[in-house]
């Protein structure tokens, strides 16, 4: 039993460092975690769906509007709210596809842009659900989850 | 409740981002404050206690009754947001006699050296650049304890201040909510690149601020401890 704990919790750890390694998250996604302890068991979850669901909003919004008239207002404050939304848990790969969209918008390239960033934040989502569904496997097997620090 | 001193601080959060509002609760909740998050501006200044005018939006009273139930140690606001921005959040409460003393925290995605300097000089405590962080939540505590120190020594002059402070809020050279806008919007687009192209910005605005002018409710507000 302690053996399966430790390996989950080692493979765990060597996910969410390859995560960091491989760029999709940064150093803001550690200090998400530090707000979550036993009384908020599920914050980074919700903030992360919540996330997710704006990711998926702004884009039918976008796709929606992009073969008529585009609305720049609308498309660069959705993009500017993502951006700094993506920032704030960490999802780095997303944050600077965002910071590309906004650059896309000034040379008219917005379709392309927009299909990266579905991409990049559609990659994100199956990366932390995969972490998650670790987190609850160790949970399950009596572990704790560990405290990952990438500096 | 028990002793005021052993009271947590309680700190009034202002974005117009859910999520934003969110991380901010859950962050303020963390360093151990009561919160109450709101999503503009406007509905900061109500639940405050300051009243704007049905007929006149020039004219910001204080209900008295309101005030002295809530006691807020500390606003912080993001400073990007419809209608009335942070700064004029910050302004509005520096103006009040009664709300003066309470220090303010702006908070913003931009790092925008003109933009800091003006808030600090209208009187903000800090200047947050987001995502904000644990660590920055420390430099709160400081200036929260100020304001409970400061109200421990003046709670005889209490009284008599919120009389005082009628005539000094309904000021008739005060510019109009509407009128600030414009002025904050020059500066925005010298300063920096506009969010939103800018002949839609002001128009966005004034849509906003029709839509607040009518009554808002207190659906968006959530008091969490």
């Amino acid at each position: 039993m302690n053996t399966i704990v430790a390996q989950l919790q080692r493979q765990f750890q060597d996910y969410i460092v390859s995560l960091y390694q491989q760029g999709y998250l940064d150093n803001q996604f550690s200090e998400l975690r530090k707000l979550q302890d036993e009384g908020t068991p599920d914050f980074v979850a919700e903030v992360v769906s919540l996330f997710f669901d704006d990711c998926a909003k702004l884009i039918s919004n976008m796709s929606r509007s992009l073969p008529d008239n585009v609305d720049f207002k609308q498309v660069d404050s959705g993009v500017h709210q993502l951006k700094g939304s993506s920032s704030s848990i960490g999802a780095r790969r997303v944050k600077n596809v965002c910071i590309a969209f906004k650059e896309c918008c000034d040379v008219q390239n917005r379709e392309g842009c927009l299909q990266q960033v579905d991409y990049e934040y559609k990659m994100l989502k199956t990366k932390l659900q995969d972490l998650f569904n670790l987190e609850q496997q160790i949970l399950q097997a009596g572990g704790k989850i560990p405290q990952v620090d990438i500096n | 409740m028990g002793m005021e001193t052993e009271s947590q601080f309680h700190v009034l959060a202002v974005d117009d981002s859910l999520f934003d509002r969110k991380m901010i609760e859950r962050l303020l909740q963390k360093s151990s404050c009561q919160v109450t998050t709101v999503d503009s501006g406007s509905k900061a200044l109500e639940f405050l206690g300051l009243r704007v005018d049905d007929e006149d939006p020039n004219v910001l009273s204080t209900s008295p009754h309101i005030h002295q139930e809530v006691e807020i140690n500390l606003i912080i606001t993001d400073y990007c947001m419809p209608g009335m921005t942070g700064y004029d959040l910050l302004k509005k409460v520096k103006e009040s006699a009664a709300f003066k003393s309470i220090p303010v925290v702006i908070m913003s995605s931009e790092n925008v050296p003109a933009r800091i300097s003006r808030c600090l000089e209208e009187g903000a405590e800090e200047f947050f650049l987001k995502p904000v962080k644990l660590a920055d939540l420390t430099k709160l505590k400081p200036h929260m304890m100020k304001t409970k120190l400061k109200k421990e020594s003046e709670k005889p002059a209490k009284e008599e201040e919120s009389e005082v402070s009628k005539p000094e809020i309904k000021e008739e050279e005060d510019p109009s909510v509407i009128e600030i806008l414009p002025l904050h919007q020059e500066l925005e687009s010298e300063k920096l690149e506009p969010l939103m192209s800018g002949g839609n910005k002001r128009k966005a605005m004034e849509e906003v601020i029709s839509t607040d002018r009518s009554r808002p409710k207190y659906n968006d507000i959530t008091t969490s401890v």
